[in-house]
């Protein structure tokens, strides 16, 4: 094991190094320093991860625009009425108290990565040795025309806050023999499972409710993206309730009469809950890391640094997956790891983990309490450069349980406590 | 590169022997990272805990023998063990990255 030492007399030498940095900044540092920018499933988990096994070593700022974490996964049960977003939400608190995480809450709006600073709206030019970025996702909204400006009208709900609230306040006002359609955008996308687990939560919400209702899933995909053979029988067990219609291209929306022009076919809604296209934060194509098809960014899997620009490590749902690899929190935080691991390395002059694996589990809910799972392990393939799936490893639930559904509110509480305590 | 993880390799190796850790072939992989035991067993801390301290509503591992952590993961792995998904996560790991997992953690003190 890489004992305290060792590693201190490494750091003493990139601290060195770092000081070029620092010239190039504000403040001339002693000890290495590492930005991170978000402080979602996978920047809080490598903020937290490099305080704790550098055993403070490196000074670590965190830089998240939000005041606190909300979940994406269990936002769905928000919206089913299961859950209040107050369950869904996580302080920052101990990653400062007990981490030493310093926590900015700001903007970041842009990324010099030749001088190795990055800029925020109200706390000036931070310098970093190394930069960590999990940004997350945003939208392509202009791929639907009439969609521009309209989220209060058509709320997308796929950044958990109050765009959830605002679903779930749109869903209680929607009168029993209402529509509630989704439309669903081409993978890849943020949680293949998630508009499928949103559509029988909703359902299930209605069924009790308003069962005169309609779930309408409309997905541009040729079939269910993920668990297909559990969600459609869980589709069946709210009988006409919900209808699924794939391949249903989204041409507009219309937000005031909530109504959606698709190829073939019109639809109005109650609810018209649109999940747009997306790509990478837009703080990571602002910073002109290399993208592929414009959306994804390209990154070197030993360290996970965006290709051909050395000290941006890239985490989540921002990079272009390995083969079999989900863009799902559980994923973000193993990437992190990897990547807190990594940078460790490098700065204390030692080369990268040469066989990371990294593992992902799913949970979706059927209802209010029953769940399924896809489950996945990657192991490091030095040959394709990117961690593959293991054949034979992995794989689904039989059949949607309580105790799996038991065991995904554990996964929630777990995961959060992994990343933010 | 390759010639200076040699020079690193064989102390680590040595220390690892020492430690009992059932090292094959393999092995060779540990030693080229002095931290892969720490690293696979954070792959598990997103269900468990961080170093294996559980939140609750899991099992918590930190502390646990180390051979009752190997024998309950190889029983996963083989499926001997009823699971609803342990046994699919098991699957994903050598033998050998099991064992490092299992002392890695049982190393760890039970309570935090
Ligand atoms: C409805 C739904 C259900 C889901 N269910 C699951 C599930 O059950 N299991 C699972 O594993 N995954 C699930 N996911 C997916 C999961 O939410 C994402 O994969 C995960 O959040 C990705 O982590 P990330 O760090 O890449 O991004 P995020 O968690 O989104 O974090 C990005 C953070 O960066 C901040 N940020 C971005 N740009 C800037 C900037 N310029 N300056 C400052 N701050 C910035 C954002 O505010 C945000 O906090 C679900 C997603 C949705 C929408």
């Amino acid at each position: 094991m890489l004992n305290r030492r060792t590693f201190m007399k490494g750091l003493a030498g990139a601290a060195a190094l770092g000081g070029l940095a620092a010239c190039a900044g504000n403040t001339p540092r002693a000890r290495p320093h590492v930005v991170v920018i978000g402080g979602g499933y996978g920047g809080a988990t490598a903020a937290k991860y490099l305080r704790m096994w550098s055993q403070g070593a490196v000074d670590v700022t965190l830089i998240e625009r939000n005041p606190a974490f909300v979940s994406c996964p269990m936002s769905n049960l928000v919206v089913g009425g299961y859950r209040e977003l107050a369950d869904i939400s996580v302080s920052y608190a101990a990653l400062q108290s007990k981490w030493g995480v310093r926590l900015i809450t700001d903007e970041a709006t842009a990324i010099d990565h030749a001088r190795r600073t990055v800029s925020t709206t109200a706390n000036g030019v931070l310098s970093y040795d190394r930069l960590v970025l999990s940004p997350g996702i945003d939208f392509m909204t202009a791929a639907v025309p009439g969609l521009e400006g309209n989220f209060e009208r058509l709320p997308h709900a796929w950044k958990a806050g109050p765009q959830t609230v605002l679903l779930r306040q749109q869903l209680q006002d929607m009168p029993d023999g209402g529509v509630f359609a989704m439309h669903v955008p081409k993978s890849p996308y943020r949680c293949p499972p998630g508009p499928y687990e949103r559509a029988c939560v909703v359902a299930s919400y209605l069924q009790r409710h308003k069962p005169r209702s309609k779930v309408l899933v409309l997905d541009a995909n040729t079939e269910i993206q993920s668990k297909k053979a559990l969600f459609t029988k869980a589709f069946q067990s709210y009988g006409k309730l919900i209808e699924y219609v794939p391949n249903s291209d989204l041409r507009s929306v219309d937000a005031a009469s909530r109504s959606a022009e698709l190829e073939f076919d019109r639809v109005r809604a109650d609810v018209l809950n649109v999940i747009p296209p997306m790509r990478a934060g837009s703080i990571a194509v602002r910073a002109g890391l290399p993208l592929v098809n414009g959306r994804w960014v390209d990154i070197d899997w030993l360290t996970m640094e965006a290709k051909g620009v050395a000290g941006v490590h890239v985490l989540g749902d921002a990079l272009q997956p390995a083969p079999g690899m989900p863009k799902s929190g559980h994923m973000a935080n193993q990437h992190a790891k990897l990547a807190a691991a990594a940078v460790l390395n490098l700065l204390a002059g030692e080369p990268p983990s040469p066989a990371p694996v990294l593992t992902n589990t799913c949970y979706s809910f059927v209802d209010d309490r029953n769940a399924i799972h896809v489950a996945s392990v990657h192991q490091y393939d030095a040959d394709k450069r990117q961690p593959m799936p293991v054949e034979g490893a992995g794989g689904l639930s039989t059949a949607a349980s309580d105790l799996e559904g038991q065991y995904a509110f554990a996964w929630a509480k777990n995961i959060w406590a992994d990343m933010l305590s | 590169m390759k010639k200076e993880s040699k020079v690193k390799l064989s102390p680590i190796l040595a220390s690892l022997c020492l430690l009992g850790v059932g090292l094959s072939i393999s092995g060779a992989a540990a030693a080229a990272d002095a931290n892969l035991a720490r690293n696979l067993a954070a792959t598990c801390a997103n269900c468990h805990g961080t170093d294996g301290h559980s939140a609750g509503g899991m099992d918590s591992l930190a502390g646990e023998a180390r051979d009752r952590l190997m024998q309950k993961l190889l029983a996963f792995k083989s499926g001997s063990r009823p699971a609803t998904i342990m046994h699919q996560i098991a699957r994903g790991y050598s033998d050998d990255q099991l064992a490092l997992i299992a002392g890695y953690l049982s190393a760890r003190p039970a309570h935090e």
